[in-house]
């Protein structure tokens, strides 16, 4: 186990320099930071000196370690447009971020999970057939379309609803249902297929004979085998989602980071941008290498292996 | 013609993408009007509403342009990306996943390792920042949704490669003497195009998803051609006045993307019976 965590460690680590790099390629390499700092009708004179000051005339690898360096101390450059720390503006919006993927997430699996086992208890059934429809549509249905027809329903026509910002649980309902959809229509796949993977084992057979009870079968043996494969997609779409959902917080207003790029972007305010993708990045990694550290401790295979 | 009634779902989404196909290919000959078009007089008028003209059958926008015409070009905007963009992932990844597989060792860690660096990104933030560097534009737009789409395939060949590349029909085909490149292009290639071709069939929809999604948000394709994600802009915009706007080009991406899934599903399991009906 204590190997297996050492190695998972050092693979994270070396995904977040590969990150680090990807991104400084992005922005120093591929697109020109200067360029999108000053005007469109900037003499080359004023871009010189603004490359002089900034350090970008120096070489490449001195400019990524200095980069890096800044990175690590929580320096991700200032805002082009609000003159504060880039990362502090990404920190800001946090909250709204994660109050957002939380709802959402817990939502879809809530709905998703007992779904997902009641389709493959009752396959070929009435039951089963809904759920393998809610998942295709689910997963065809573009969030923001979904959003838009959401707001048009309940916020417009039925004013049931608020139909963007935040404050309240009203405001959070919409965009959290919406985003949770997807979510969902996935876990639900994922878990019916799991449950079905293990449904003919032999300890299932096993257990029914020396007299447990189904509850006790259903419950002990078989949910928490297939619980694992379930357990892995959910860590993974916490992690995508804690990125900031950029596109259904810009249907709903909604405060948080992806908002907060897509408007970086327009203002051409790339220190924003760079601080919003490398943030993301870091926090996927890091629910990755969680994810699969609840699952080595789920599964005894690799927690003695 | 037997699997249209053993698979209806498969039987409906070819039908679908096909409908999608012919409009692209034949908009000109079957939209009603042209899509730049504005009958000022007639803007915001709703689904089924007569003009001079004739009928607007799904209705105009704040322009008025009529809907089913701009929908019926849109369709040409959301099949060039989506395939071209499938294509091209597809073949890069493919190519980079069976070098991978077969070559092994080194090459074959720095691959694995560069795949693991772009998956840790969300790929919508992923393409926001490209798109946000090299600017917005079809050409662009293209190259960001290959870009993000190749790793599954690189993926899923180099594992399939690392099953085939003992086997002993490759074997065989080295101690006859075969070179490398014939080895790969003829007994190992085969092997692995049946699983590329369905990663190719779902991500077809999640490329016309994200093209639609960045169009939408403004860093797509221009406003100045008629695509399903700038209508659904469009629509935003004028939702408390006319729920027409983002209804019919939401439904046109929502119904090829279901085709593409259905397909994408019914290839699978065709291509691995184990996997049937999970």
């Amino acid at each position: 186990m204590q190997r297996y965590i050492a190695r998972r460690l050092v693979q994270a680590a070396v995904v977040l320099a590969g990150t680090s790099v990807l991104v400084f390629v992005l922005t120093h390499v591929i697109g020109d930071p200067v360029a999108l700092l000053l005007p469109f009708q900037a003499s080359q004179e004023q871009l010189a000196a603004v490359r002089h000051a900034l350090g970008l005339d120096r070489p490449l690898w001195f400019q990524y370690v200095a980069f890096v360096r800044g990175a690590l101390h929580g320096d991700l450059g200032l805002s082009v447009r609000q003159h504060v720390p880039a990362l502090a503006l990404v920190l800001e919006r946090v909250p709204a971020t994660a109050e957002l993927a939380l709802t959402a997430l817990s939502l879809a699996v809530g709905l998703s999970v007992p779904l997902g086992i009641l389709a493959a208890l009752r396959r070929r059934t009435f039951i089963d057939r809904a759920a393998l429809l809610f998942t295709i549509i689910g997963q065809s249905m573009p969030t923001f379309w979904l959003g838009l027809l959401a707001i048009l329903v309940f916020g417009v026509t039925l004013r049931w609803l608020p139909t963007g910002g935040m404050g309240g649980w009203a405001h959070l309902l919409l965009p959290a249902t919406v985003l949770g959809v997807f979510s969902a229509a996935g876990i639900t796949r994922l878990t019916r297929a799991s449950v079905l993977d293990v449904v003919a084992e032999d300890y299932l057979r096993t257990a029914r004979s020396k007299g447990l009870r189904e509850t006790a079968v259903i419950g002990r043996h078989m949910l928490r085998n297939a619980a694992l494969p379930v357990v892995t997609w959910i860590g993974l779409e916490l992690g995508t989602l804690l990125g900031g959902a950029a596109v259904a917080e810009t249907v709903f207003s909604w405060p948080g980071m992806g908002r907060l790029a897509v408007q970086a972007i327009f203002a051409r305010d790339f220190p924003v941008v760079q601080a919003t993708v490398l943030f993301a990045a870091a926090v996927f990694v890091l629910a990755t290498l969680l994810t699969d550290l609840l699952y080595a401790w789920l599964d005894p295979r690799i927690r003695y292996g | 013609m037997s699997w249209l009634r053993r698979d209806p779902g498969a039987a409906a989404g070819a039908l679908v993408l096909a409908l999608a196909c012919a409009s692209a290919l034949l908009a000109p000959h079957v939209a009603p009007a042209d899509p730049g078009i504005q009958d000022i007089v007639n803007r915001l008028a709703p689904p089924l509403s007569r003009s001079a003209g004739g009928v607007y059958w799904l209705g105009t926008d704040q322009l008025g342009r009529d809907i089913l015409s701009r929908v019926v070009y849109g369709a040409r905007v959301s099949l060039t990306v989506g395939l071209t963009a499938v294509a091209l992932s597809a073949a890069v990844g493919t190519l980079i996943g069976v070098l991978s597989g077969y070559c092994g060792r080194l090459w074959d860690d720095l691959l694995m390792r560069i795949t693991d660096v772009q998956l840790a990104f969300p790929s919508i933030l992923l393409s926001l920042a490209i798109v946000a560097v090299l600017g917005a534009g079809v050409r662009n737009l293209i190259a960001v949704l290959a870009f993000s789409g190749w790793v599954g395939y690189a993926r899923v060949a180099r594992s399939s490669v690392l099953g085939m590349r003992r086997r002993e029909f490759v074997e065989a085909a080295r101690a006859l003497g075969a070179s490398h490149p014939r080895i790969l292009r003829r007994h190992i290639l085969p092997g692995v195009l049946p699983s590329m071709l369905t990663i190719a069939s779902f991500s077809l929809g999640g490329m016309i998803t994200a093209e639609a999604a960045l169009t939408f948000l403004g860093l797509g394709v221009p406003a100045s051609l008629p695509s399903w994600g700038g209508m659904l802009t469009d629509g935003a915009q004028y939702m408390a006045v006319a729920w027409w706007l983002a209804t019919f080009p939401g439904a046109a991406i929502m119904l090829t993307v279901l085709a593409t899934n259905l397909i994408g599903d019914w290839l699978r399991d065709a291509l691995d019976p184990r996997a049937a009906g999970t």
